[in-house]
C-alpha cells in the first residue's frame, strides 16, 4: 500500500498541476493551428461573413468541447451526477464546483483562438470588407454602380490580386481600417477576459471561502474514493480468478483421475513445489483436454467455499467432507463430453 | 514525514523564486507579444490617437491583471484579509507586505511593455503625428488645413500613395520617434532611480517590522499549504476506510445469508481474505451494484473505534 500511497499523493498535490498543463497545452496548440491554417477569404459577397464568423467561431467551440473530453474528470463528474442517492447525500455544491473548475480550464484555448483571430485581423477584414464606410474612406462619388455591384466590388478587398475598385478606394486604406478595428476588438477581447478571470478569482475569497473549501475537500474525496475502489476490485478480481483456475485444475485432474478408474497418484513427499504445481497434470494428453476444455468450457464463476486461498492449493490428500457431490458430479459430466 | 518535510522546505525557500520567476517569464512574454503584435496605424485622422494610445495602455493592464492572477500569493492576501478574526489577531503589516510584494511582481511587464513601445516608437508616431505643428516642416507648406490635418494622419504609412513622395514624412516620424524614445529612456532611468533608492534606504527604517511582516507572510503561505497537503491525507485515509467497511459489510450479509454451511476452513479467518468472502458471480454484481445505488453513508466512526 506504500507505493499506492506514494503514488495517490503524487498525482493529489498534482492533479491540479497535470490538468493546468494540459490546459496550457491546449492553448499553445491552439495558437500553433491558427498559425498552421491556410485563410483563404471566398471573396465573393455572401459568402464572406460566413466564412469569417464561421472561421472566428466554430474552431472555439470544438476546442471547448475538447477541452472537456480530454478532462479525466468530466467521467467523474457525471457518475456523481446521476448516482442514485442510497444511504448518502448529494451535495449540489461539489458538482458546481468540479463543473466550475473544468469549465474554466476547457474556455482557455478558445479564448486565445479568438483572442489571436483578432489580433491578425484576417477574418474581420474578410467578413466585414463590404461594410466598409466608402463615403468617408474613399470617393463615394461614382454614382454608376448599383448596390450590389459595390458589393461584389468591396469583397474583393482581402484578394489584392483581383480588387478593381482603386478609383472607389484603395485597397491598402480599406485594410488598414479593417484590421485596426479588428485590433481594438481584440485587444478589448483580451481585457475582457482576464478581467473577468481577476474578478472570479479573487471575489472567492471574500464570498464563499468556507463553502469553497467543503466542495473542493469532497470533490477530491469522491476522486480519491473511485481510485481506492476500482484498485480494491482489481485486487479482488485477481485472487477470484486465482482461486477459480486452481479450482478449474483441481477439477480436471481428479475427474480425469476417476475416469481413468485409479485414485489420483499422490505426490510423493520429497518431490518438491514442482510436482505441486502440476496440479496432477502429468502427460500431452491430460494437459491437453485441460486447454480445450478451458476453451470450451470456462468453469462458472463460483468459488467452493472449502478452497479459499491457504498456503497449498492442492487440497489432493483430503477431500472435504462437507463438500456437496452434486456441483461436483455436475461437472464431471459436463468434461467427459468434451 | 521525512518527505513531507523536505518537500516543504523545498517550497519554503522557493516560493519567492518561484513568484521572481513568473514575472520574468511574463516580461519576456510580453516583450515576445508586441514582437510578434502586426502593428498597423489606421492613418486616419479621428482614429489614429485612440488606436496609438490603445495599444499603449490596453495590454499593460491585462498583463498587470495576469500577473495578479498568476500569483498565488494574491489568493493567500485575500483569504487572510477576508478571514474572520476568530482566535487569531489579524496584523496589518502582513497583509500590507504581501499587498506590496504581490504589486511590484505584477507591474513588472506592464512597466516592459510600456517601455519597449516607446522605445519602438511606432505607437506615439501613430497617435501623435496629426498633432505636430505642420508649420515646422516644409512639405506642408501649400496645403489647406484639411489637407494637412490628412497628410500629418498618413505619416505612419510609408506607402500611401498621398504621402510617399512627400518629403518632411521621415521628418515628421524622426521627429516624434526622438521624442518616444526619449520618454521611453527617461521613464526606464526614473524607475530603476526609484528601484534602486527604496531597495537601499529601506533598512534604514523600520527593518525589525520588515523582517516580522516576511517571516508571517511567509508562514500563512506554508501554512496554507500543509493544511492542503492534510486534506488530502486525511480524504484518502477517509476512502480507505469507507472501502473496507464497504467490503466488510457485504461480507457481513453474504455470511448472514450463507450460514447453513459451515466453513472448514477456520484458519483463513486469521489471514487477510482478500476475497472479502465473495466468491460467486452474482455476490459480485450484487456488490458493484450496491456501490453504485446505494453508496455508504460518509461515516467511518464505527470501524476507527474498533
Amino acid at each position: 500500500m506504500d507505493k499506492f500511497r506514494m503514488i495517490f499523493q503524487f498525482l493529489q498535490s498534482n492533479q491540479e498541476s497535470f490538468m493546468n498543463g494540459i490546459c496550457g497545452i491546449m492553448a499553445l496548440a491552439s495558437a500553433q493551428m491558427y498559425s498552421a491554417f491556410d485563410f483563404n477569404c471566398p471573396c465573393l459577397p455572401h459568402y464572406n461573413l460566413a466564412y469569417g464568423l464561421g472561421i472566428l467561431l466554430v474552431p472555439p467551440f470544438i476546442l471547448f468541447l475538447l477541452g472537456f473530453v480530454l478532462n479525466n474528470n468530466i467521467s467523474m463528474l457525471a457518475e456523481e451526477w446521476r448516482r442514485p442517492q442510497g444511504q448518502r447525500g448529494k451535495d449540489p455544491a461539489v458538482l458546481r464546483y468540479m463543473f466550475c473548475s473544468m469549465a474554466q480550464r476547457a474556455m482557455i484555448a478558445p479564448a486565445v483562438w479568438v483572442s489571436v483571430t483578432l489580433l491578425d485581423g484576417k477574418c474581420i477584414t474578410c467578413a466585414f470588407c463590404t461594410s466598409v464606410p466608402v463615403e468617408t474612406l474613399g470617393n463615394a462619388s461614382h454614382p454608376g454602380l448599383s448596390q450590389g455591384e459595390m458589393k461584389r466590388v468591396l469583397a474583393r478587398i482581402p484578394c489584392k490580386e483581383i480588387y478593381d475598385g482603386q478609383e472607389f478606394i484603395a485597397n491598402e486604406v480599406a485594410v488598414r481600417y479593417l484590421r485596426c478595428i479588428s485590433q481594438a476588438l481584440g485587444w478589448c477581447f483580451v481585457l475582457l477576459m482576464t478581467t473577468l478571470a481577476f474578478l472570479v478569482r479573487s471575489l472567492r475569497p471574500c464570498f464563499t471561502q468556507a463553502a469553497f473549501l467543503k466542495s473542493r475537500y469532497w470533490s477530491h474525496y469522491i476522486d480519491i474514493e473511485r481510485k481506492l475502489f476500482d484498485e480494491t476490485c482489481a485486487e479482488h478480481a485477481r485472487s477470484f480468478a486465482k482461486v477459480c483456475i486452481q479450482q478449474f485444475f483441481e477439477g480436471m485432474s481428479t475427474d480425469l483421475a476417476a475416469a481413468r478408474c485409479h485414485p489420483p497418484r499422490k505426490a510423493p513427499a520429497d518431490a518438491g513445489e514442482a510436482a505441486e504445481k502440476l496440479l496432477g497434470i502429468t502427460d500431452q494428453g491430460t494437459m491437453n483436454v485441460a486447454l480445450k476444455s478451458w476453451h470450451r468450457c470456462k468453469p462458472p464463476l463460483h468459488l467452493h467455499p472449502p478452497a479459499l486461498p491457504s498456503s497449498n492449493g492442492w487440497a489432493g490428500e483430503k477431500q472435504p467432507p462437507t463438500h456437496p457431490p452434486a456441483p461436483r458430479r455436475e461437472m464431471a459430466a459436463y468434461y467427459s463430453r468434451v | 514525514m521525512d518527505r513531507f518535510r523536505m518537500i516543504f522546505q523545498y517550497f519554503q525557500s522557493n516560493s519567492e523564486s518561484v513568484m521572481n520567476g513568473i514575472c520574468g517569464l511574463l516580461a519576456l512574454a510580453s516583450v515576445k507579444m508586441y514582437t510578434c503584435f502586426d502593428f498597423s496605424c489606421p492613418c486616419l485622422p479621428q482614429y489614429n490617437m485612440a488606436y496609438g494610445l490603445g495599444i499603449m495602455f490596453v495590454p499593460p493592464i491585462a498583463l498587470f491583471l495576469c500577473g495578479l492572477i498568476l500569483n498565488r500569493q494574491s489568493l493567500v492576501m485575500l483569504e487572510e484579509w477576508r478571514r474572520p478574526q476568530g482566535r487569531r489577531k489579524k496584523d496589518l503589516a502582513v497583509i500590507r507586505y504581501m499587498c506590496s510584494s504581490i504589486m511590484q511582481r505584477a507591474m513588472v511587464a506592464p512597466v516592459v511593455w510600456i517601455i519597449v513601445t516607446l522605445l519602438d516608437g511606432k505607437c506615439l508616431i501613430c497617435a501623435f503625428s496629426g498633432s505636430v505643428d505642420p508649420k515646422k516642416f516644409v512639405g506642408f507648406a501649400n496645403a489647406s488645413p484639411v489637407q494637412v490635418q490628412q497628410l500629418l494622419a498618413k505619416v505612419p504609412c510609408k506607402d500611401d500613395e498621398l504621402i510617399r513622395n512627400n518629403t518632411s514624412r521621415k521628418a515628421v516620424s524622426r521627429y516624434l520617434r526622438c521624442w518616444s524614445q526619449a520618454l521611453g529612456w527617461s521613464i526606464l532611468l526614473i524607475l530603476i532611480v526609484a528601484a534602486f533608492l527604496i531597495r537601499w534606504l529601506r533598512p534604514c527604517f523600520n527593518q525589525a517590522t520588515l523582517l516580522q511582516a516576511r517571516h508571517w507572510s511567509n508562514y500563512i503561505d506554508i501554512e496554507q499549504k500543509i493544511f492542503e497537503e492534510t486534506c488530502c491525507e486525511h480524504s484518502r485515509l477517509f476512502a480507505h476506510k469507507c472501502i473496507l467497511h464497504f467490503f466488510e459489510s457485504m461480507r457481513q450479509e453474504i455470511k448472514l445469508h450463507s450460514c447453513s454451511l459451515p466453513r472448514e476452513g477456520e484458519g483463513t479467518e486469521g489471514e487477510e481474505d482478500l476475497l472479502w468472502g465473495i466468491t460467486d458471480q452474482d455476490q459480485v454484481n450484487k456488490l458493484l451494484k450496491m456501490w453504485y445505488y446505494e453508496k455508504p453513508p460518509l461515516d467511518v466512526s464505527q470501524v476507527t473505534q474498533r
